[in-house]
């Protein structure tokens, strides 16, 4: 095979590769437009979302997304979830993870071409470059230029953008660990924890140089996702493709002119080499560089309309579409293959979960109790020849108020109990607390009954002294020295 | 093998020039700043071994620069959490026993110390959580020999049970009725039934009873209740230190058994023995104030 083979793109030669530069050309069109949105859409919602506010009553914060991880809490708007039903946050990662399958399996690599945070930032940065050098071409001299005074200040203009665009980013992520007005105003003066600030410079860090300087070189050799994408995509998964029996041979319009039959519809005019963010010629077929961003699309419908050609020579399409329309000539639209049976499966699945966590949501209860029994001693026999066991009961009070608790013996005849507050002389077969707003109180309870008792199972019960009258039950277990 | 390179058709990169069963592999370059990296963690690797204990040598391994050891980094954190106390310690040690419930946070603060210190000290006797076994306390009922309230708590700890040496140690003693000679076995027979007769196991009898009066009253009170200036057992409750099956009885009306409390005032500091007291006290027997305001270190007999 010749070496100016364009399909030789790796160099046979050395063992290392240094990176290519990529300076992807300035372009408009439906995909360009639909990145835009997606990029405001999720810029936005990163850097807003902690500054929301969400008035919750005086006894917990009013910031609308909040992960408190010092009082083991997390809001989201109208929900709050406790450590021990992380299983909804488990849940909406799972969602997340089902989600990206159902995706990849429709539309192929759509969130790496639009909402990948690298991809995102990736976008921002190639902008800044734009903004500060110009398009592709004067980007391209400017590199290859020596190194002049006038290129230095421009490069340290750039990377000064970059570290700001870095360092707001940091910042924005532990806005959603602390009451973002309150840590704003504690960052600048000094106060905020060590971990704030060791957090920021690691994720400015890593924004500078994964955005400003890696860029398709994460995408290429360090992220997971390429790999278990090939694993999830089928010949029904939409990908971008080159339409090589339309475009095939290419050739100028000069060329084409004069020998039409020997000539495809490309004209080889590199614009979709020249727009692609990750340096792509996706003339050579899907791989792992293509983030199936559809700006190549983009670039090339303009060109194939200035040249009065049709449109979508460069297309999203399938790999069983693509076989169909070489042989035929027919085009299938696309959104036929997002309803086939894997699909479906998917979004069941994904739906079903979604619907599962809403239910478990909606009838949670607010009130509950757990009792711990001390294992040792497991009782304690009295001078009167009555048995006490001693409990460690957990009233949990999962309203952002305070709420008196009654707490009351099932079974257990005779029996009775105090705790460390309410003396023994007060001992009573129902007890109440008052139990501060979202919060678990832990109360050690002695309960005791008389001599002759014989160990059995018996229960204990709250009930919320309010007009939810919520409560709970739970059985445990009162141990006795027997006969 | 390595003479079978050539171009991979499809991809147009150079094969490395083996193959197995029909797979062979590409050579496709790696990117130069992966190269970087791994010199970066090299030099990260150099300085590491420099800094830190890194080679071990035939004695010892080499101690580093820096001089760390992870107990040295123990030691620190251990000295940390001792500053944090040392106030809380302080204001421990200041507190006189009787008003430490009247500070919920001192309070709080003195149990869990108390905990702590009682999973080092205590335990060995009293069990991993003060339930005693035989011969050894339960202080998690409301039988005390010597009084459990916090303050009669605090001084047998600090000055311990029979301990040899302690000028205020708590001390008393059962004569061996038995094994002096004192009563004849037939006599003491009697005795043990009557004292089970105390608890409703079997009839009180005459003969016991007379005995009872001469021998037993004296320390353990007219109706067997015990007597707590002395430290003497109650005889009529369910609560038994030795046993409470009539061979225990006898055996202990025969040779008594007594048992030893160290006085722990030379060897820990008044704060950790008063969050002791407070942790004892906390175990679900603990008894109230009797009145208020007794000098701690005087002994109050008690009904």
């Amino acid at each position: 095979m010749a070496k100016n083979d364009p399909l030789i793109h790796h160099s046979p030669l050395g063992d290392y590769q240094a990176r290519k530069s990529v300076h992807p050309k300035r372009i408009d069109g439906p995909f360009r437009r639909f990145k835009w949105l997606i990029m405001a859409v999720t810029l936005a919602v990163y850097y807003g979302t902690p500054w929301i506010r969400w008035d919750r009553g005086p006894y917990a914060p009013d910031q609308a997304v909040l992960v408190d991880l010092a009082n083991r809490r997390f809001y989201m708007f109208d929900i709050e979830i406790w450590p021990h039903e992380f299983y909804f946050v488990a849940g909406l990662l799972i969602m997340a993870g089902i989600g990206l399958f159902l995706v990849t399996s429709a539309v192929g690599r759509a969130w790496c071409g639009y909402s990948c945070p690298q991809t995102v930032w990736t976008d921002l940065f190639q902008h800044v470059d734009r903004f500060v050098d110009g398009d592709r071409n004067a980007r391209m001299r400017l590199e290859a230029a020596p190194w002049t005074w006038g290129k230095v200040l421009r490069r340290l203009f750039k990377w000064a953008i970059y570290l700001t665009i870095a360092f707001w980013t940091g910042g924005a992520w532990i806005m959603y660990f602390a009451d973002a007005p309150t840590l704003t105003v504690d960052f600048w003066s000094g106060q905020a924890a060590p971990a704030a600030y060791i957090t920021v410079a690691v994720l400015t860090a890593t924004t500078f140089v994964f955005g400003g300087f890696m860029r398709e070189q994460v995408c290429i050799y360090m992220c997971p996702w390429p790999r278990i994408q090939s694993a999830l995509m089928d010949e029904h998964s939409l990908l971008v493709t080159y339409k090589d029996w339309r475009g095939e041979k290419r050739g100028s319009m000069k060329k084409a002119a004069k020998d039409p039959a020997a000539y495809g519809d490309c004209v080889d005019c590199n614009m979709c080499v020249a727009v692609c963010p990750t340096g792509w010629d996706i003339r050579n077929g899907p791989d792992i560089s293509c983030i199936t961003c559809g700006l190549c699309i983009d670039a090339c419908d303009r060109v194939m309309k200035e040249v009065g050609r049709p449109r979508g020579l460069i297309d999203y399409i399938t790999l069983d579409d693509a076989k169909a329309e070489a042989e035929t000539g027919v085009v299938r639209p696309a959104w036929k293959n997002l309803l086939r049976a894997r699909t479906i499966v998917y979004f069941i699945v994904w739906a079903g979960i979604g619907i599962g966590l809403l239910f478990l949501l909606g009838t949670r209860t607010h009130t509950e109790i757990s009792a711990a029994p001390d294992r040792n001693p497991a009782f304690t026999l009295m001078r009167d020849g009555s048995v006490r066991n001693n409990f460690t009961v957990k009233l949990r009070n999962m309203e952002a108020r305070p709420r008196d608790m009654r707490v009351a013996l099932e079974g257990l005849e005779g029996g009775s109990m105090w705790t460390d507050e309410i003396s023994a002389d007060a001992a009573a077969r129902s007890l109440e607390f008052d139990v501060p707003a979202d919060q678990t109180e832990t109360i050690r309870v002695y309960v005791i009954a008389p001599r002759g008792t014989q160990s059995q199972d018996f229960s204990l019960r709250v009930l919320s002294l309010d007009e939810q009258g919520e409560s709970d039950t739970v059985e445990t277990r009162f141990e006795t020295p027997g006969e | 093998m390595a003479n079978n390179q050539r171009i991979d058709e499809p991809t147009g990169t150079e094969t490395v020039g083996h193959e197995w069963d029909g797979i062979e592999e590409l050579n496709t370059p790696l990117p130069r700043w992966w190269l970087w990296t791994f010199y970066a963690t090299v030099i990260w690797a150099i300085g590491y071994v420099i800094v830190y204990p890194a080679i071990p040598l035939l004695e010892k391994g080499t101690e580093g620069l820096w001089g760390w050891t992870s107990r040295g980094q123990l030691e620190d954190s251990v000295a940390d959490v001792a500053e944090d106390r040392a106030p809380i310690m302080a204001a421990i040690a200041d507190t006189p026993i009787q008003d430490l419930p009247l500070n919920e946070e001192l309070m709080t603060q003195a149990v869990a110390g108390g905990a702590a210190a009682f999973r080092v000290h205590c335990v060995q006797c009293h069990g991993a959580n003060a339930a005693g076994s035989e011969g050894y306390p339960n202080l998690t009922d409301d039988e005390w020999l010597w009084g459990g309230n916090m303050q009669e708590i605090e001084y047998t700890l600090a000055n311990g049970i029979r301990h040899p040496g302690a000028p205020l140690t708590r001390t008393s003693a059962m004569p061996a009725f038995g094994r002096d000679g004192i009563l004849s076995a037939e006599q003491i027979s009697v005795v043990t039934d009557y004292v089970l007769s105390l608890t409703d196991r079997g009839p009180a009898n005459a003969a016991g009873a007379e005995l009872f009066a001469a021998n037993c009253t004296v320390c353990h009170g007219a109706d067997g209740g015990g007597l707590r200036a002395f430290g003497t057992p109650s005889l009529n409750d369910a609560v038994w230190l030795y046993g409470s099956g009539a061979e225990d009885i006898r055996a202990q009306i025969v040779a008594p058994r007594h048992g030893v409390m160290p006085a722990w005032e030379d060897k820990l500091d008044p704060a950790t023995i008063r969050m002791l007291a407070a942790y004892v006290h906390s175990l679900g027997g603990g008894e109230d104030f009797m009145e208020v305001a007794q000098p701690a270190d005087e002994v109050d007999g008690e009904e």
